[in-house]
């Protein structure tokens, strides 16, 4: 049996983005931005919108293909896909589910989207409001823990314990994205630097997180359109997708903060699928972008896809080597989830390739593969690999 | 007891499916009882209807040891709730392996001085919280430190 392999059999051929607006800011109704980031991502790739055949989405996005395919006439839907899971562990995911359905045949233009609008429903940041609790939620929410970051806090603080982690480490992360912002007009956090001082002097979320570790949240929607290799031969800039994998570690569901693994971004399991079928390593990977719902995520994600050992970050993640165009591992070069804007992560998507194509604002020196790690402590997670018609 | 966080914040009920109901119970009469695999003796926590080792469907509820160890900790200090008014903050969250019970964890909070210094590794032990004015008495499963 020939071995099975995704790598390079799909590639993006358009991307699309609605203006990215604070929480509770858009003019627009989160369904109208959802049709808006899908026509300019078919406008960008040059196809008629009515040409799309598949949709794949993440995180319980409320914009059902039905819908969107009804209101953009579309001539035939034939996927319709939701990868399983919160947060934006599925970004990557629904990438990778993109990927499998042009690959069996089961569709030919297929657009990966998210939308959010905040304002319209309820934040994440909030707790919910209720008067009584039960299941799961029972053994936390009474004891204050309601919030993702309050969800995230305690993995953080024992992944800090088992390897000496420093604080400044987390602030280099917030400091590569904000940097990286002011060069992008797209970010909502654009003409609002960070410095070292203005980091450490914000506010406790929760301990370990300030202020500035924690994502924005904005309304917005996000688009990419993916088609099979053969087919992007026809498009002026493809592309390609040298593998997508979603997944987690043994029990990363358990119940109650019970997950083995917990000082993990739930990346160790993902990260060696992602990396055999593209047939590369950490060394092989020029630009990443890796989600930030909060800074000590992407520390964890970095440290499982391999860019450096646990013990080294302090030292491997010092802020000059975060920096686009020539440091070591140049991340969230758009700004990100914290700088740019938080559209579940799929905005990384979309600057992954912008970073393969060069039309990146904080643009690194010819880019062939480009990363991206999707929503870390979450589960499923995924992530995928991008890379340049001489990476195939 | 005092509570340790404000009133207002959600009660926790049995679930309706009856799967966690022993554990209610049992923390009413100030004991830690939490599933025990009847079949291979795995201790197991959050409540859930299949052993993960052996994949019985034999789940016993057993009392354990309320001896703890500190796994890990936050502070809070952003109230996500309008329950928490200037003076309930900061407060703390611990997550403690219980070790005499195949090292299960569970989350509660750290009574003391909010601003206190927090060591992953230090010995705590439960404390029952009872809020027996509510519509439905509870009690909840705090934890101190075990001096
Ligand atoms: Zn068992």
């Amino acid at each position: 049996m020939p071995k099975r392999t995704h790598r390079g059999k799909t590639a993006v051929v358009g991307v699309g983005e609605t203006t990215y607006y604070k929480r509770g800011q858009s003019p627009d109704a989160e369904f109208k931005l959802t049709l808006i980031a899908i026509i300019e991502a078919c406008k960008d790739a040059g196809i008629d919108p009515k040409d799309i055949d598949g949709f794949s989405s993440y995180s319980n996005d409320r914009n059902e293909p039905t819908r969107l395919a009804a209101a953009l006439g579309t001539k035939e839907l034939r996927f319709a896909s939701m990868q399983w899971g919160g947060g934006g562990g599925g970004a990557s995911g629904a990438v990778a589910n993109a990927t499998a359905a042009i690959m069996a045949g089961m569709a030919d233009v297929v657009v990966v989207f998210r939308s959010l609008a905040q304002g319209q429903f309820q934040r994440f940041g909030q707790g919910a409001q209720m008067n009584k609790i039960s299941g799961q939620m029972a053994y936390t929410m009474p004891y204050g823990l309601m919030s993702p970051a309050q969800m995230f806090a305690m993995r953080c603080i024992r992944f800090m314990h088992d390897y000496d982690v420093k604080q400044e480490t987390f602030r280099n992360i917030a400091m590569a994205s904000y940097q990286h912002a002011q060069n992008n007009p797209r970010a909502v956090m654009n003409g609002r630097p960070l410095t070292e001082q203005k980091y450490d002097d914000s506010r406790w979320i929760v301990e370990p997180f300030h202020l500035y570790d924690c994502c924005q949240e904005n309304d917005g929607a996000a688009a990419l359109i993916l088609v099979s290799a053969e087919k992007a031969k026809e498009f002026k800039s493809p592309v390609h997708i040298l593998s997508a994998a979603s997944g987690s570690e043994h029990r990363a569901g358990a119940p109650v903060h019970n997950n083995p693994t917990y000082a993990t971004s739930s990346f160790t399991s993902v990260a060696p699928h992602l990396y055999e079928v593209a047939g590369i390593t950490a060394k092989d990977v020029d630009v990443i972008q890796s989600y930030e719902n909060f800074t000590g995520g992407v520390v964890m994600s970095l440290v499982e896809h391999g860019f450096c050992e646990p013990e080294e970050v302090n030292e491997a993640l010092k802020l000059e080597n975060l920096l686009a165009p020539s440091g070591k591992i140049p991340l969230n070069t758009s700004g990100g989830n914290l700088a740019e804007c938080y559209m579940h992560g799929l905005g990384l998507n979309i600057e992954a390739v912008r970073q393969v194509r060069g039309e990146s604002s904080n643009q690194v020196k010819d880019v062939n593969i480009s990363m991206v790690t999707s929503g870390p402590m979450v589960s499923p997670v995924s992530s995928c690999i991008f890379g340049s018609e001489d990476t195939l | 007891m005092s509570h340790y966080l404000p009133e207002g914040l959600p009660a926790p009920a049995p679930s309706r499916d009856g799967l966690d109901a022993p554990y209610w119970e049992g923390t009413l009469s100030e004991q830690l009882i939490i599933q025990k695999c009847n079949s291979c003796k795995t201790w197991l926590w959050g409540p859930e209807w299949i052993c993960h080792q052996c994949l019985s469907f034999d789940i016993g509820w057993e009392q354990t040891s309320s001896e703890g160890i500190i796994y890990s900790w936050e502070r809070i200090w952003h109230p996500v709730h309008p329950a928490f008014k200037e003076e309930n903050l900061p407060f703390i969250v611990v997550l403690v392996e219980l070790p005499q019970a195949d090292n299960v964890r569970m989350v509660g909070n750290l009574l003391g001085d909010p601003k206190q210094e927090i060591v992953i590794g230090s010995k705590v032990k439960a404390v029952f919280e009872k809020h027996e004015d509510a519509k439905n008495p509870y009690a909840l499963v705090q934890w101190e430190l075990d001096q």
